[in-house]
């Protein structure tokens, strides 16, 4: 489980979280949507430790993040992540860009590290990639192996923060499948995106952010069926 | 054809110059490398300000000439006491000097290493070790390794004026026989030519290297 607890995050002077609250259950997607600059993707780095918070509390399973002393190390083993930019190691070839952290963090086998990698590149479609440099792929194939590194972890949580943003439209739709397919088997997911019909189909809840405030959050029939919030309103009906 | 009083031991006389002049460069070119790394990375790590008295330093040692550096170099060694050879006080002041050009040379590589890139390293649960070692290192040695094949080169060519403080390199055992034999423009000609045969395999290999690495990145 995901807590977070009134987390406020400010960059200098500006305030981008201001006291936010949410709580993710084991095997429950939530999708986060709003405007550029509203905090959604702060949040998901905030959550990893990748960025530090000014207040507030955030516990993945009881273990406060920005606790000192948390391993943080340890801790992103078991949080995914997967950026906008996919961030491939150019120069590993795709089998050793899923082997490194399974091999070096996990301290597997190279044999062990090998057959891991090679399920979860099957499982997101690279099968025949495995020997290619990532500059040899499309931005959907590196970000899909991107995800395949994250998964390599084995994770209990996995973050997308708008994974498909960078994409040529037509690359879009193959990334959103492999979220989709990860969603339909149990992962615990928090998603960033702008795919609305993305948003609608595979979370168990959507919030949107405007401002650094989380102005609603529901189900996604309520949230896009019936918007309350002025905000989410207009939003909605500015994407459309 | 050709005339010449050069005999063989001469030219054995001046292998042993280039045989120094390796040996210096050699020394050199390594232990500033290895103090040029630890000056990058801790720039890069300390940030700007931090790194000031630093980096304040490093460039002392790359804006007064290296001639100079050396002959103070002595002149300290000797005022204190060290009773380092000639031999000993060129390789730690070239070193030092090399290692002020290399550790500008290793940051530049780090800084190219995007921050985006290390971040996604980090989230897998590397440590800053790891991300250092496997994906910092590798990245950074790419962009770095043509700046410092030209430094190396730089340092050799530049190892000459180690013989101010009387060590007979390539340069001086050439001065040598010129002054017996004189036949300055023959010599000097083999001595070229025995700074290019040093020269060239090293330039290769960077080029090897560049090429091999080139087409996945």
């Amino acid at each position: 489980m995901i807590e977070i607890k009134n987390v406020r995050k400010s960059f200098n002077a500006l305030e981008v979280l201001k006291g936010i609250n949410l709580t993710v259950n084991k095997g429950e997607v939530v999708t986060i949507i709003g405007g550029s600059g509203s905090g959604k993707s702060t949040l998901l780095t905030c959550i990893n430790g990748l960025e530090p918070i000014n207040s507030g509390q955030i516990t993945i399973d009881g273990t406060d993040v920005h606790a000192k002393g948390t391993d943080l190390n340890k801790l992103r083993r078991k949080v995914g992540i997967v950026f906008q930019q996919w961030n491939a190691f150019p120069h590993l070839t795709v089998l050793e860009n899923v082997m490194l952290a399974p091999r070096k963090v996990l301290g597997l086998a190279k044999e062990k590290a090998e057959e891991i990698a090679v399920k979860q590149l099957t499982h997101v479609g690279l099968r025949e990639k495995l020997s290619v440099y990532p500059n040899r792929m499309s931005g959907g194939q590196q970000q899909r192996m991107a995800i395949a590194r994250a998964l390599a972890m084995s994770p209990e949580y996995m973050l997308f923060d708008e994974v498909t943003s960078a994409l040529d439209p037509m690359l879009v739709g193959e990334v959103l499948d492999t979220l989709k397919m990860l969603a339909e088997e149990g992962m615990t997911m928090i998603c960033v995106t702008h795919e609305m019909a993305f948003a609608r189909d595979v979370s168990d809840r959507v919030a949107f952010f405007h401002h650094g405030v989380m102005a609603e959050i529901g189900t996604p029939d309520q949230l896009f069926g019936a918007p309350q919030h002025p905000d989410t309103q207009a939003f909605l009906a500015s994407v459309r | 054809m050709f005339d010449t009083a050069l005999t063989w031991s001469d030219l054995a006389f001046l292998a042993q110059g280039a045989a120094m002049t390796l040996a210096v460069t050699a020394v050199s070119v390594t232990a500033g490398t290895v103090l040029g790394i630890v000056f990058g990375v801790l720039r890069v790590q300390l940030g700007a300000i931090w790194s000031a008295p630093l980096t304040f330093v490093l460039d002392v040692f790359r804006s007064v000439p290296l001639l100079i550096q050396l002959v103070l170099g002595n002149a300290l060694q000797s005022i204190a006491k060290l009773g380092w050879a000639p031999f000993t006080t060129s390789c730690v002041v070239l070193s030092l000097y090399t290692a002020a050009y290399c550790s500008e040379i290793i940051r530049g590589g780090i800084d190219a290493v995007p921050a985006t890139t290390r971040r996604a390293a980090r989230s897998l649960g590397m440590t800053w070790w790891q991300d250092m070692r496997y994906i910092v290192a590798p990245l950074a040695t790419r962009v770095s390794l043509p700046a410092w094949i030209g430094l190396t080169l730089g340092v050799m060519k530049d190892s000459a004026l180690v013989l101010w403080l009387g060590l007979i390199e390539l340069l001086r055992a050439s001065q040598i026989l010129v002054t017996r034999l004189q036949e300055p423009l023959f010599i000097l000609l083999i001595c070229g030519v025995i700074y290019f045969v040093i020269s060239f395999p090293i330039a290769r290999l960077g080029g090897y290297l560049e090429r091999r690495w080139s087409p996945n990145d």
